[in-house]
């Protein structure tokens, strides 16, 4: 298996707090890794530092080989992120930003054209591409920050709670979206909703207080319950005793 | 060099597609002329020049200028946008220096649409416009030297309010740094020369100098140190809030 990303040692500290406390681990291509655990697990600032937008405090992170502390332009080239919340520049319309992203990751013309008509297909865009991204509902804000994070089919995507404020349907959709991409790139997603972790992930991980507490198969989790919940799981290890 | 024209493009349009441009350019067009007729009396002083015009410069750009500024690092942190942008294959001191140039084609566009004035200065007389032509370089120049500190000031804060203010304070330390207000209170401690370096810093004395109709290399390449240091540090400041 490649492993597509690398994490060793990764620490955070925000003055006395330790966010991220030394974790490691690597995600193949072909994987779907979870990011589970309670609010302020430490969840997105791991996936902050992979993307380099924090420098860790120790420890680094490898993306297809290149350092993100030595190379980060070389690996954010090899990521599509998804920031927590979604921001986006609001005084843009859906198209006028995804061209932007588009440029920026390289493309022009035709190709740039092509690329976030693609983006814009592939999340459903379509009838509010020349809408201001301030006008937008939540859930059509979150697919706009989807759409701009997989047009440059990128290998690794990481993406912080893609699903938080979608429908039902609209989750569906996503979920569907991330498993056909999925045998061809490496992907991470946090969320809380352990139902996702069933319907796309094919790892998970419990992450409480910077550290990985559990890292196994969605089903390897389950049978540490005794009724088969994931719900279960969850609470007994990250609510302290 | 694309990467920094793609920021450019981004943040230009970004002026006109909120009301920020249209209030800025009325506000200093108004401005502008209200105080070179009435307080810089351009009728009845009798003479075909713009001094009365490009005196108040420096003072409309007091606050004017750091009202363009102050959005340039505060905004993107304050709506998130900035972990977006950074997490894009672009180097910080691209971004920075795309956002400024944004900016500074902003104001130079302002100072071409004062044009009417310059018209009327030739319909009235025969003005020196080689002074003219050094006046506006000058002020330019000028604009650029308070944008770039604004810019780098408004990455130390997410609020928009605080970089304004202090974006006006110390573009104001900077104008005055010739003149016994500020030089007052480093004269009773400082030893001469630095003095001499502080007074020498002084946005006024330059943007003055070249006003005279000759645009010397010195204060030319003065305003452009200042900018690029002032780049130089934004660059380093956001890098630097990476790390906390």
């Amino acid at each position: 298996m490649a492993e597509l990303l690398k994490v060793q040692g990764l620490t955070k500290r925000f003055g006395p707090l330790t966010a991220v406390d030394r974790i490691s681990f690597s995600v193949a291509k072909g994987e779907v890794l979870g990011f589970l655990g309670p609010n302020g697990a430490g969840k997105s600032t791991t996936m902050k530092m992979v993307t380099g937008f924090l420098t860790p405090t120790e420890g680094t992170a490898h993306v297809a080989g290149f350092d993100v502390v030595e190379h980060p332009i070389e690996v954010k080239k090899r990521i599509g992120y998804l920031p927590e919340g979604a921001p986006l520049y609001g005084d843009m319309t859906v198209y006028g930003l995804l061209g932007f992203i588009a440029e920026i990751r390289g493309f022009n013309g035709a190709e740039k054209k092509r690329r976030v008509e693609e983006a814009i297909e592939k999340v459903n865009l379509a009838e509010v591409s020349f809408q201001p991204v301030e006008t937008l509902s939540k859930g059509f804000k979150r697919r706009v920050g989807l759409a701009q994070s997989i047009l440059h089919d990128p290998e690794l995507l990481i993406l912080d709670e893609p699903t938080d404020g979608l429908d039902p349907n609209q989750k569906h959709e996503v979920r569907e979206l991330l498993k056909s991409m999925a045998p061809n790139k490496a992907i991470v997603i946090s969320t809380h909703i352990l139902e996702e972790v069933d319907a796309i992930c094919t790892r998970a991980m419990i992450i409480a207080r910077g550290r990985i507490l559990i890292d196994g198969k969605p089903a390897e989790l389950r049978a540490k319950s005794q009724r088969q919940n994931l719900d279960d799981v969850f609470r007994a290890i990250t609510v302290p005793a | 060099m694309r990467n920094t024209l793609i920021i450019l493009k981004r943040e230009l349009a970004a002026y006109f597609a909120t009301p920020i441009a249209y209030v800025f350019l009325v506000i200093f067009l108004a401005a502008i002329g209200a105080f070179t007729f009435y307080l810089g009396n351009f009728f009845s002083r009798g003479q075909a020049n713009l001094e009365p015009f490009f005196t108040f410069h420096p003072w409309l750009y007091l606050f004017l200028i750091p009202a363009i500024g102050m959005r340039l690092w505060s905004e993107e942190r304050k709506s998130g946008t900035i972990e977006l942008l950074m997490t894009l294959p672009v180097s910080t001191f691209h971004v920075v220096f795309g956002k400024f140039l944004a900016a500074w084609i902003f104001t130079a566009i302002a100072l071409i649409l004062t044009f009417p004035i310059w018209i009327t200065v030739n319909y009235l007389g025969e003005p020196d416009n080689g002074v003219v032509f050094a006046s506006y370089v000058g002020s330019w120049l000028m604009s650029g030297a308070f944008l770039a500190l604004v810019s780098c000031l408004s990455a130390l804060t997410k609020n928009q309010v605080v970089a304004f203010i202090i974006g006006a304070a110390v573009s104001f330390l900077f104008l005055m740094a010739g003149l016994d207000i500020v030089l007052g209170s480093f004269r009773v401690w400082a030893p001469d020369f630095l003095v001499e370096i502080i007074a020498s810093l002084s946005f006024l004395t330059n943007f003055t100098a070249i006003t005279k109709g000759v645009i010397d290399l010195r204060n030319v390449i003065f305003f452009l140190s200042m900018i690029g240091i002032f780049l130089f540090t934004n660059t380093v400041i956001v890098d630097l809030k990476k790390t906390v």
